[in-house]
């Protein structure tokens, strides 16, 4: 794949990168990935633990220099200005964001005031946000009090706060039930009907047919690419759970014996 | 700017709310203060001596009652053997030996220098220069009474001779109050610092730990503006808490101020600067708040020791005074009690505002250079 460039120009992607690596020592995370995601997509970005999943989205969101490769996200170069690529995402990482001993009102307004948003911004985003979620009678309560559901939704509406053109989930439902589950979805189909690009890395695979697209990756390549319904005809395969058991299997055994 | 009030704002907030840490900042310094300021003293009271009076004159007595009376000295063995007394000294039932030899009255009406022995147990040698100089100031007020009480008028009468030897004691040592005032201003120095470059370590160790260090760095906040917006808060705590203390000196101890606290405040805003420059620096080295608190407390140790808080600089090896120009806490101990205790002005503290504003600069400047928002 190193060969050629993404299948979507990059003028046109909401995240782009091409032969994006990095190492650290002598172990190669990620591995000349390319690959695009177009704007308003669902894009899934799957892998076993270890497959460099963390590692590319840090680097596209600017928290990690790329060792090797260009990678654009929101339409600005990762390692040349990330202050731009910045000011234009969202992100909620594998840990909570949130401040446990703020209200739900001080974190929304922090997180609101850091973006640049207006007095008057944060407060109409605020009330749209509680309604949304139905929170409006917890806006004083304290985070920290809040069931582990309740503050993976309220992460996932701080982040679209300051309306980023592209949002990075990584493993945004890890731990919470079905119900809430599927509440989560609903609140990322959301997002991506309001032109906001959703970029989410789960373990779930039933999650990972809910994406436009998905990517699989495996020892910091991508193995795989494409919809849901192309990767279940090209593994002649039942489910995408199905397609990652065939990718991921051959590299275990190798690492295992 | 604004993003800097919204920090300042949301620290402000997390700061108010952790009541046990707000507790901390206040409670045990000040008991801190209290207690160590009295207990840390370089004074001896109640040295048990050995009397050996081989005179037994009046002279003698009234030489004896000085001794007891000045609440120094409590006679705990009193025998006419030298061997009973250096026994004494020996199982430590006294920690100093006063000898007065026979003809010790005759000796002083002929105004032949009064020979007194005074045997002191060293292995504290502190303790026992203090009580050598207890012991010489007796002396020499026994011989200045005894130049105008009757043995000098017969003296006088008789020839123009005084009694007793001119013994020539200048006072070395603090009157007792200020030692308290010495102690405590080192204390209050030294707690400032303490809760300047922990709260600061602590805070951004934690923001790690929880990782929401990481949140903020994929935020448009920029370095200065973080920085800013959380020493801010610590700053003005680090006020605060100076101004407990100082109340504590002022109201409990009863100590006055002898200069303008301005220029407390003015030294004080300049070291805190270079303190929670510290804090932040080490909280650039470090990923949890327990290795935050290591590393602090190995730096605060360091800095307290060669920074002549509670010993004197005078008194370290050559190389150590040169570190300790470098050590902020130097400067602002010494700036303390140059304006609290011995009234100076801005010219006396201008040098030390100087080197510790320098310190500052690097230290500030160093964590702003290893700071990151983008991991390399």
């Amino acid at each position: 794949m190193a060969d050629r460039g993404p299948t979507i120009p990059r003028e046109e992607a909401a995240v782009w990168a091409q032969d994006l690596t990095r190492t650290f020592g002598s172990f190669i995370a990620v591995d000349h990935i390319t690959f695009a995601v177009a704007q308003g997509e669902v894009f899934g970005f799957l892998g076993a633990n270890g497959a460099g999943k963390t590692t590319a989205i840090k680097m596209l969101t600017g928290l990690l220099a790329p060792s090797g490769g260009t990678a654009h996200t929101a339409g600005y170069d990762v390692a040349e200005q990330p202050d731009e690529v910045k000011r234009r995402i969202g992100y909620m990482s594998q840990r909570f964001a949130l401040y446990d001993d703020l209200t739900v009102k001080e974190n929304v307004r922090f997180y609101g005031g850091v973006y640049g948003l207006t007095d008057r911004q944060i407060a109409e985003r605020m009330a749209a946000m509680l309604a949304r979620l139905g929170f409006e009678r917890m806006a004083r309560e304290r985070v920290g009090r809040l069931p582990l559901g309740w503050k993976q939704k309220l992460d996932f509406s701080v982040a679209l706060l300051h309306e980023p053109e592209v949002v990075f989930l990584d493993e945004p439902t890890g731990g919470v039930d079905p119900v809430t589950r599927r509440q989560f979805w609903e609140l990322i189909y959301a997002a991506a009907q309001g032109g906001t690009t959703v970029f989410v890395t789960t373990h779930y695979m039933d999650e990972a047919e809910y994406c436009d697209r998905v990517s699989i990756m495996v020892a910091g390549t991508i193995a795989a690419l494409g919809t849901p319904a192309e990767l279940k005809a090209q593994f002649a395969a039942a489910s995408i759970d199905e397609v990652f058991l065939r990718l991921a299997r051959p590299v275990e055994e190798a690492a295992s014996s | 700017m604004r993003t800097i009030l919204f920090i300042i704002r949301k620290e402000t907030l997390q700061v108010l709310r952790d009541r046990i840490m707000l507790v901390q900042i206040f409670v045990p310094p000040v008991l801190q203060l209290l207690i160590l300021a009295q207990a840390m003293t370089f004074e001896v009271k109640h040295t048990d001596l050995a009397l050996v009076d081989l005179d037994r004159s009046p002279a003698s007595e009234r030489l004896v009652e000085r001794f007891t009376a000045s609440g120094r000295f409590e006679v705990a063995v009193w025998t006419p053997s030298g061997d009973v007394a250096d026994e004494a000294l020996l199982t430590r039932e006294a920690s100093a030996v006063l000898r007065i030899p026979e003809g010790f009255e005759r000796d002083l009406r002929r105004g032949q220098p009064p020979a007194v022995q005074l045997v002191l147990n060293a292995e504290d040698g502190a303790a026992a220069g203090v009580r050598q100089a207890y012991a010489a100031q007796i002396l020499a007020a026994f011989t200045q009474a005894e130049a105008a009480g009757p043995i000098g008028a017969s003296m006088r009468a008789a020839t123009d001779a005084r009694p007793g030897v001119a013994i020539q004691t200048r006072t070395l040592y603090n009157p007792e109050g200020a030692y308290l005032a010495y102690m405590a201003i080192g204390l209050l120095a030294s707690l400032v610092t303490l809760v300047g470059i922990l709260l600061t370590s602590q805070n951004i160790a934690r923001e790690k730990e929880i990782g929401t260090l990481e949140q903020l760095n994929v935020t448009p906040i920029t370095k200065r503006q973080f920085i800013v917006g959380k020493l801010a808060p610590f700053w003005v705590l680090g006020l605060i808490e100076l101004t407990v203390g100082l109340l504590v000196i002022r109201l409990v101890f009863g100590i006055p101020f002898a200069g303008p606290v301005a220029l407390v405040y003015l030294g004080a805003g300049v070291y805190l600067f270079a303190a929670l420059g510290l804090g932040l620096l080490i909280s650039t080295a470090v990923q949890t708040q327990q290795q935050a608190q290591f590393l602090t407390f190995f730096v605060l140790v360091t800095f307290f020791f060669l920074g002549g808080i509670f010993t004197p600089v005078q008194s370290m090896p050559g190389w150590a005074q040169t570190v300790a120009e470098f050590n902020p806490i130097k400067h602002f101990a010494a700036l303390l009690r140059a304006v609290l205790i011995k009234g100076g002005g801005f010219g006396d503290v201008v040098g030390g505002i100087g080197a510790m504003a320098a310190f500052a600069v690097v230290v500030l400047t160093l964590a702003l250079l290893r700071y990151r928002k983008t991991a390399a």
